[in-house]
């Protein structure tokens, strides 16, 4: 763990420990940005290089995911990885569906 | 802050002892034929408000309860003073009109039939005049803040209504439910991925199990009877995946952090259905879509709506005052004029969620006070009924 520059804004949120994607509370997030990252449940702090230009509000994936993995946040499953996602990469409609409906 | 158990609003206090937060002189129509009358008077005298809607005929059962309980609830909302009641014909005028007497609040009734237009608008002008300047002369008192009846529903999420506008109204409501205020929350089919954390909080096992079994027969009754698709695009809504929300289940997880994290349900109501269960939270059995679900909260007897939004949903509702909330700072840039309540310092790790809902808290004791809403700035009012199935 690094420690965050004095009021730096994080660029990342992640809810609990356990998920394993995060959202980008930025705009204009491009790829290659260090990323602060911040998990709010206990105010933890970690670094992550963003693998894609990804807008404010949408995921990146904290680690390598493979298609048939859950994705978890809120320390919940919120749906099926349908598509192999690197550590970095935008996580959307495009690799990430509903389990239900 | 004041003390909490302190703290007062200057509201309007009704005949059933309820506490109204504005002073509403409503012309309501039974049916849609009979908007335009309603409208016509509502021209004619000035501080009335005519909400038309698209329905009233030929309904029945279930889906007729539910639309006069939505009428009735509206007219005996406390944000009313008094109600000119316009229906087609004297059958189910009356029915609405004794329904929202039975507040003690003054109601007028007309009827179309053998009248026409000209002579219901003549005779319901000067009952809607009399009413105004009734209404005009009631003074606003001290009432404790703990009299409010508060309901929330989201709209427009995405990803930080999870992280930042939600949790701010979960954190009002663990602060005054305590206090003793009566608050709503709902959205059925948007719980759909939360539905295990849902049932557990109820106040008890037996009120769980209810909600269960509710929660379940939208999901077998409507969503699997109808479906055509996975409903991408519906629930999630197009808003909510550009915002960057993915799965139904992503958005049920954000919406519940409406009711905090120690806020539990203590019965569950039927669309439109008043609590009787005492003070306290209730879940109401609504639509996801923001206008019906505001509409129903309020026909419910809610007085303030808090209203988190992520990409920002504009809507408002005709009698109860609608505080928007965002945490998305590309709202707060491109939509300030709907926002009531900027809490993105969440984002920025500068606010704390104690602090949001602090200051909901304090915009809710401002509204109720008179404050105008952006949505009532902006003559958001928006009514939208709920209609379970055709008519016949």
């Amino acid at each position: 763990m690094s420690n965050p520059a004095p009021n730096e804004v994080p660029h990342l949120l992640v809810h609990e420990e356990a998920d394993n994607v995060g959202v980008v509370v930025v705009e204009g997030l491009t790829a290659g940005t260090d990323m602060l990252c911040c998990i709010t449940h206990d105010n933890s702090t970690f670094r992550l290089t963003a693998g894609a230009d990804v807008p404010i509000g949408h995921k990146i994936a904290l680690k390598d995911l493979k298609d048939g993995d859950t994705a978890v946040k809120y320390g919940e499953d919120i749906g099926k990885i349908i598509a192999d996602i690197p550590q970095g990469g935008h996580v959307h409609t495009q690799n990430c569906k509903t389990k239900r409906w | 802050m004041t003390k909490l158990s302190n703290m007062t609003v200057m509201g309007y206090r009704r005949e059933n002892g309820r506490v109204g937060v504005r002073n509403h002189v409503l012309i309501l129509p039974v049916d849609d034929i009979s908007n335009a009358a309603c409208e016509a008077v509502a021209n004619n005298v000035k501080g009335t408000l005519a909400i038309p809607h698209a329905y009233g005929r030929l309904q029945f059962g279930e889906d007729l309860e539910l639309h006069f309980r939505t009428m009735i609830g509206t007219g005996s909302n406390p944000n009313v003073h008094s109600v000119v009641v316009i229906g087609i014909e004297p059958g189910w005028t009356n029915r609405i009109a004794e329904g929202i007497r039975q507040t003690g609040k003054e109601v007028a009734e007309f009827s179309i039939e053998q009248n026409g237009d000209f002579e219901t608008i003549r005779a319901a002008s000067w009952a809607a005049k009399d009413f105004v300047h009734k209404a005009t002369e009631v003074q606003r008192e001290e009432c404790s803040i703990n009299e409010l009846w508060i309901s929330t529903k989201c709209g427009e999420s995405d990803t930080t209504t999870g992280l930042g506008s939600c949790p701010t109204v979960g954190n009002m409501y663990d602060k005054l439910l305590p206090e003793g205020i009566t608050g709503f929350f709902g959205e059925t089919s948007e719980i759909t991925g939360a539905e295990h954390i849902c049932q557990k909080r109820a106040i008890n096992e037996e009120v769980g199990e209810r909600w269960y079994k509710m929660w379940k027969a939208y999901q077998d009754d409507v969503i699997f009877a109808h479906q055509t698709d996975d409903l991408s695009d519906s629930q999630p809504t197009k808003g909510n995946i550009e915002g960057g929300l993915t799965t139904i289940e992503e958005k049920a997880l954000g919406n519940l952090e409406k009711i905090g994290r120690t806020s539990k349900y203590i019965d569950i109501l039927e669309p439109a259905e008043m609590p009787a269960s005492g003070k306290g939270l209730y879940f109401m059995d609504s639509s996801s879509a923001a206008a019906e679900c505001v509409t129903l909260m309020a026909a419910g007897g809610a007085v303030v709506h808090t209203f988190p939004t992520g990409q920002g949903n504009v809507v408002g509702n005709p009698i109860v005052p609608v505080i928007k909330i965002t945490a998305n700072p590309r709202t707060v840039r491109t939509m300030s004029e709907h926002v009531d309540l900027d809490v993105s310092g969440i984002l920025r790790r500068e606010q704390t969620i104690d602090e949001a809902g602090d200051a909901l808290i304090e915009m809710i004791r401002r509204t109720a006070n008179g404050r105008h809403t952006a949505a009532e700035a902006l003559g958001h009012r928006e009514f939208s009924m709920t209609k379970l199935y055709r008519s016949a």
